[in-house]
């Protein structure tokens, strides 16, 4: 495998008498998605601190592309931790400063652009970051979305190759907290940086994380793809195992990705499944186009509404759901065959074109989005699934068959 | 130097207190420590900041920082400096009288001014003032983790808040001390000349003939120094106000403002002794 991005090797931090990481071994790779995970006060915001330089270590080092941090020269050190942007959980905005003012410090104060280019650079950033009307506004008169989005700004105008993310949901609603994961996925996929989160609300990173480490007793105790995390046997799963209970009611009835695989599997040791049955995959398409025209927040109510939305209707024929990721969802007819289920996926396209968008898009979205124009387009694909099959197979399959089976055309046209 | 690590400021190790016969003398022997280890600090914190007042793009926010606690400051000084002046023109005015050297009067409240009341006055003041919300807004920054969040953008917090507030202080409290001595010895004028009745003309023969350059440039030598104690103390206390062991969160900036305020004061009054025995 490549060499990590960052390494810890026997990283002990002590504050006094007290230990809080206690010869840590982890290792977080270009491009990813990292998350560490962790019960509150096990050390996880420490760890982040440690990789961009805020705390050292009493023993071991912490490496950065291979090389030890301490072991290099100021220079050297210096233009490393520079690639490195760290969002606080509280933002750490300056309150006497406007947004204008927060996003363009880093520039003015360790570059030498001109003030004509700091001021496009910011302003893209703003603009991107959907706070065009709150640029000379103060922190304490926006929101908590916006406050964040402020912050994630700043923390990408000096375009770095990694951004820490600490506690980034913390006491948001669900909404909201997808809100913000799916602003990090989508910026990470945007602007290619090396995403670091920390956070002790396990489940809902799930879906965006390429990669796990857990926090445990001052130890990493399992680091890998959250699949892996699957057959991770250890305490700290009980917490995990409540948090995702927690997710299902969070996320509309859903299930989170592993909680499914659970039920799956249970069903069909238990001989729910008939001999062939079928496995359905929905997508959203152009998510992206979508939130940069109505927003993060508005697009994640749309995404809990299908949710919504699939769960009643297919469980109606004993039928199951989950989400794989922000805008994709599966669901499984353990006593439906492909030819079955064609026909209730007929009823559902036609049902969902019916009131479903409808329910989806409504109030304040259906008036953004028709002024917008903007375009909502669901896909599903069917495949047949076998006992003897693993899950994952099947619903790549399913993905391949993939079409469009309804869309909401732009309201100017007068087609819905 | 390292913002969120111990630095000498407090210290929370598990103390052994010793035997009952040797507590006190621990008790003495480790205040005596603290307080060398946060004079050695505060030393370092101030050189540190010193040499960064040189370094690129400071020239803006040290104007900003001079505005902030000079000039928002004269209102004050103006007000303070003339009553100061009038109470020392009717003092002396009646002191003077007994021996018949009512004539005095400009020298008296002209050489107590620009000697010690103009440096040590001011100093108070602009503690008072613009020392109290320094403390409190870079505490409030530091607990806010504001001031994390400019380590972690690269931005030096010595350079970036607190050698701006240093510099600007070095070049208000002079100026602020002329301005006082000023309007102090107008002060005097109207209380012992336009009130009392004092020659006019003598008044300021006194004041320029008793008043040398000497008299003047120790004044100014006094100011310097008493605006390198306050905005260290404050900017000091701010600071480090994560590190007070006795409190936390906005109680800890109350607490570091109330402490910075009075030790700035104490300090004044104990810096003006040493430097005029220095300097007489």
């Amino acid at each position: 495998m490549a060499t990590p991005l960052i390494e810890f090797k026997n990283v002990t931090k002590r504050f006094g008498q007290l230990t809080v990481l206690d010869r840590v071994n982890a290792k977080i790779y270009e491009g990813e998605i990292t998350t560490i995970i962790g019960l509150s006060g096990s050390g996880k915001s420490v760890f982040l601190k440690h990789i961009i330089g805020l705390l050292k270590p009493e023993d071991g080092s912490v490496l950065f592309r291979g090389k030890p941090l301490d072991e290099m020269k100021k220079n050297e050190r210096e233009a490393s931790l520079a690639q490195i942007s760290y969002m606080f959980q509280d933002n750490a905005l300056f309150d006497s400063m406007t947004v204008y003012d927060n996003v363009a410090l880093p520039l003015r104060e360790t570059t030498n652009l001109g003030k004509a280019e700091i001021d496009r650079r910011v302003m893209t950033r703003i603009e991107q970051m959907e706070l065009g009307d709150a640029a000379f506004k103060y922190p304490s008169e926006l929101s908590g979305g916006m406050q964040k989005r402020a912050a994630l700004a700043r923390a990408l105008v000096t375009d770095p190759r990694i951004v820490l993310f600490d506690e980034p949901t913390t006491g948001q609603d669900p909404v909201r907290e997808n809100a913000i994961l799916s602003m990090v996925a989508e910026n990470r996929k945007k602007f290619d940086f090396t995403a670091v989160l920390v956070s002790h609300a396990i489940p809902e990173v799930y879906f965006i994380s390429n990669r796990i480490l857990a926090l445990y007793d001052r130890k990493i105790v399992f680091q890998g793809p959250p699949e892996e995390f699957e057959s991770f046997d250890h305490s700290l799963k009980e917490e995990i195992r409540r948090s995702l209970e927690e997710l299902q009611g969070k996320l509309s009835g859903l299930y989170a990705k592993r909680q499914f695989k659970v039920r799956y599997h249970t069903e069909l040791k238990s001989g729910t499944f008939q001999e062939t049955y079928a496995v359905l995959v929905f997508a959203m398409k152009d998510i992206d186009v979508l939130a940069s025209g109505l927003g993060h927040d508005a697009v994640h109510k749309a995404i809990d509404s299908m949710s919504s939305f699939i769960d009643s209707y297919f469980s109606a024929v004993g039928g199951f759901s989950a989400r794989l990721g922000l805008d994709e969802f599966v669901t499984v007819l353990p006593y439906s065959d492909v030819k079955e289920a064609e026909a209730i996926l007929k009823g559902f396209a036609d049902d969902f074109q019916e009131r479903g968008i409808r329910d989806i898009l409504s109030g304040k979205l259906e008036k953004v989005a028709a002024e917008m124009c903007l375009e909502f387009i669901v896909f599903a694909g069917i495949a047949e699934g076998r006992p003897i099959e693993g899950i994952d197979d099947i619903i790549e399959s399913a993905k391949k068959e993939q079409r469009e089976i309804c869309r909401l055309r732009c309201r100017a046209t007068g087609v819905v | 130097m390292s913002v969120t690590e111990k630095d000498g400021y407090s210290d929370d190790k598990i103390i052994d207190r010793g035997s009952l016969p040797t507590r006190p003398f621990a008790a003495i022997g480790r205040k005596t420590i603290n307080w060398v280890n946060t004079l050695g600090a505060a030393a370092i914190f101030l050189a540190l900041a010193v040499l960064m007042i040189f370094r690129p793009k400071q020239w803006t926010k040290v104007v900003e920082q001079i505005y902030y606690i000079g000039a928002r400051s004269t209102t004050i000084i103006i007000l303070v400096a003339l009553f100061t002046g009038m109470v020392l023109g009717l003092q002396s005015y009646h002191a003077l009288a007994q021996f018949g050297t009512v004539g005095a009067v400009g020298t008296l409240v002209a050489l107590s001014l620009i000697r010690e009341l103009g440096p040590v006055l001011t100093a108070i003041m602009i503690t008072a003032r613009a020392g109290s919300a320094i403390t409190a807004e870079i505490g409030i920054q530091r607990i806010s983790e504001q001031i994390d969040a400019l380590d972690t953008m690269r931005i030096d917090p010595l350079r970036y808040l607190i050698s701006p507030r240093i510099a600007a202080s070095i070049v208000s409290f002079p100026l602020l001390t002329a301005l006082f001595d000023l309007v102090g010895i107008v002060g005097g004028f109207i209380s012992g000349v336009v009130l009392m009745g004092a020659n006019a003309g003598t008044y300021f023969y006194r004041v320029q003939a008793s008043v040398d350059m000497k008299d003047v440039t120790d004044g100014f030598i006094k100011a310097v120094v008493f605006a390198v104690i306050v905005a260290t103390v404050c900017c000091f206390q701010g600071y480090f106000v994560h590190m007070r062991t006795d409190s936390r969160g906005a109680k800890s900036v109350g607490l570091s403002t109330t402490s910075a305020v009075v030790t700035s004061c104490v300090l004044i009054l104990v810096a003006d002794y040493v430097v005029t025995s220095l300097l007489i």
